[in-house]
């Protein structure tokens, strides 16, 4: 009898023997490893490794100020998706929402450009922001504001601000698709007893809409926040970080600590530190999203 | 009043303003909505559009030809990209990885979900929590020390080195999803199959599997955008031209033809067709995908 029972639980672990291996190999090893390396001196490659304890998280907070520019650029782009690109999804959803025509059409064009890579996006947009030749500053020339013209990915002044712009285009369609997901999740009748009883529009919008929609809300917000962090793509195929320090973003630094520089130790303090505010803002909107699931 | 009357009788005036009013504002409103609406669908499509006709513009016309409709197409572009700029290799590349990657991910991540599901072992609760947490927590740096190890295991500039990592990230998801459907499967079914002397497997592979088809649809759809679209890794694993996925290959291009719009755009477009035919065939599922994905975190 208790032989057999062994022979079940042996099969039965084979069903899950595939991917708990690929598991320990690719998920835990490596993330276990970056704390070990985290505190050594290493370029990668040879077998000498120089034991600086927390030598490389102080010169990631106190020595290395290109981290914190790259963190606040990727800050700014955050803010500007958090609030224009959510607001322009919030305002399409709820557009959406409501009965009009053409709605499976709108759907489809607004998470078209989700579904496109970063690099295509960047390369793309690359063409319309290109300095001399580009479309915008033809299109500006067309209105007669050439004064306005500029190389807009490559001028200090616009850089970071037309990544956003890339960003928020490839992202508003992806966040329009969830909260119109959540919108439609409200029951009707809520809405229509509301419109018998006499109720406006605004009091119908601010009273039974957004507070049942307030842990969608916050998810959008949370994984916008991670997603705009970890932005990489969209800078690798317009900017690569210039000019200067101007677009820099975490990734892109610990990228450079890794391959540009060999500091594999360094790049792996940097990934603890980026993971640790990552980590930081998700508790915090999990926090906010648990309180906020009260009301629904 | 004769009861015979064919017309209903006419509101008073007033109340005819009134459904004038109301019609106007019911009117107004929607024709703000579709301007809104189809402003931003313009904006969406507009890039896209561009990036073809200048795909179909020569080297001396793009920077001076700034129509949309192009009147000589040049159609050649698309030829030069696929031969001389190696667009064939990276092409077939990422379709290569990308169908085995998917495969990978629905069987692994299809075996171990039935067995979280249904099946009793030592260690089911723990080891399920330990791998759908890996979905949750982010881990920025950890590409960093799977470079390392896969230099350690010779893994780096090989094929099997970029797609087993990526097999390993559609896990979490495909785990998590399929278990929450195998959940709610009525287990009359299974139970039958197993008095008909059924073993495990085969009702994993007989019964269950087919039942599961929707979320499996689901499933390849959601890891078929995220493996054709990935960069990063395939940029830290192959050094190889001959290796290299699409987006990898256009990065590449762009380096090296810095100024060649015209076939950069041809490239362009071309690794986008088989993303924006997927899109438009299984759209249905792809945002059922992202909902789930989103929603029941």
């Amino acid at each position: 009898m208790r032989w057999a029972r062994f022979k079940d639980y042996c099969t039965t672990y084979l069903f899950v023997a595939p991917a708990v291996a690929l598991f320990l190999l690719f998920s835990l090893i490596p993330f276990l490893k970056i704390f070990q390396l985290s505190v050594f001196d290493w370029d990668g490659i040879s077998s000498h490794m120089r034991f600086v304890g927390m030598g490389n998280f102080i010169t990631a907070l106190f020595r290395d100020p290109s981290w914190w520019i790259s963190l606040r650029n990727a800050g700014v782009i955050t803010i500007l998706a958090l609030t224009i690109q959510n607001f322009l999804a919030l305002a399409l959803a709820l557009i959406v929402d409501r009965e009009i025509k053409g709605k499976n059409f709108y759907r489809v064009v607004f998470y078209l450009p989700p579904v496109l890579s970063g690099i295509v996006v960047g390369l793309v947009w690359n063409w319309i922001f290109d300095g001399s030749h580009g479309l915008l500053n033809h299109a500006l020339e067309l209105l007669r504001q050439p004064q306005w013209a500029r190389a807009w990915l490559a001028d200090p002044h616009t850089a970071l601000f037309s990544v956003a712009v890339i960003h928020m285009w490839k992202g508003f369609g992806w966040g329009f698709v969830i909260l119109l997901a959540g919108l439609q999740a409200i029951p009707r009748e809520l809405n229509e007893a509301a419109r018998v009883d006499g109720a406006s529009e605004w009091y119908i919008f601010s009273r039974i809409t957004v507070p049942l929609m307030l842990p969608v809300f916050f998810l959008v917000s949370i994984l916008t926040v991670l997603g705009t962090m970890q932005i990489y793509d969209i800078i690798v195929s317009t900017t690569n970080g210039g000019p200067g320090y101007h677009t820099e973003v975490p990734i892109t630094r610990i990228l450079n600590a890794m391959t540009g520089s060999n500091r594999f130790g360094y790049a792996c303090s940097l990934g603890i530190l980026f993971g640790l505010i990552l980590l930081a803002v998700s508790m915090i909107q999990m926090r906010l999203s648990k309180w906020s699931s009260r009301f629904s | 009043m004769p009861i015979e009357t064919a017309t209903p009788p006419r509101p008073a005036p007033g109340i005819q303003y009134r459904v004038w009013f109301y019609r106007l504002r019911r009117w107004m409103w929607l024709g703000f909505a579709h301007v809104f609406c189809l402003t931003v669908a313009a904006g969406c499509l507009f890039p896209l559009v561009w990036m073809v006709s200048s795909s179909l513009k020569t080297q001396s016309t793009i920077f001076s030809d700034m129509s949309v409709l192009v009147r000589h197409a040049h159609w050649e572009n698309y030829y030069w990209a696929w031969t001389r700029g190696h667009f064939s290799q990276y092409f077939f590349n990422s379709f290569l990885y990308t169908v085995v990657v998917v495969v990978g991910v629905i069987v692994i991540s299809s075996l171990a979900a039935y067995a979280f599901s249904r099946l009793k072992f030592p260690g089911r609760d723990f080891l399920f929590i330990l791998m759908i947490s890996t979905m949750m927590i982010p881990i920025p740096g950890s590409f960093i020390a799977l470079y390392v190890l896969l230099v350690k295991l010779h893994l780096i500039n090989t094929r099997i080195g970029y797609i087993l990592p990526q097999i390993n990230g559609g896990l979490a998801l495909g785990i998590f999803l399929l278990k929450t459907f195998f959940d709610k499967l009525p287990q009359d079914l299974e139970d039958a199959a197993r008095i008909d002397g059924c073993n495990k497997f085969q009702v994993y592979r007989h019964v269950a599997m087919p039942l599961a088809k929707p979320a499996v649809a689901v499933l390849a759809v959601f890891n078929a955008l995220a493996v054709w679209n990935e960069y990063l890794l395939a940029m830290l694993v192959f050094a190889d031209r001959h290796l290299m996925p699409l987006q990898r290959g256009l990065i590449l291009f762009q380096g090296s033809h810095i100024t060649q719009y015209p076939l950069l755009m041809a490239g362009v477009t071309i690794s986008i067709i088989p993303i924006i035919t997927l899109y438009f065939l299984m759209q249905r599922y792809i945002v059922a995908g992202i909902t789930a994905g989103a929603l029941k975190m």
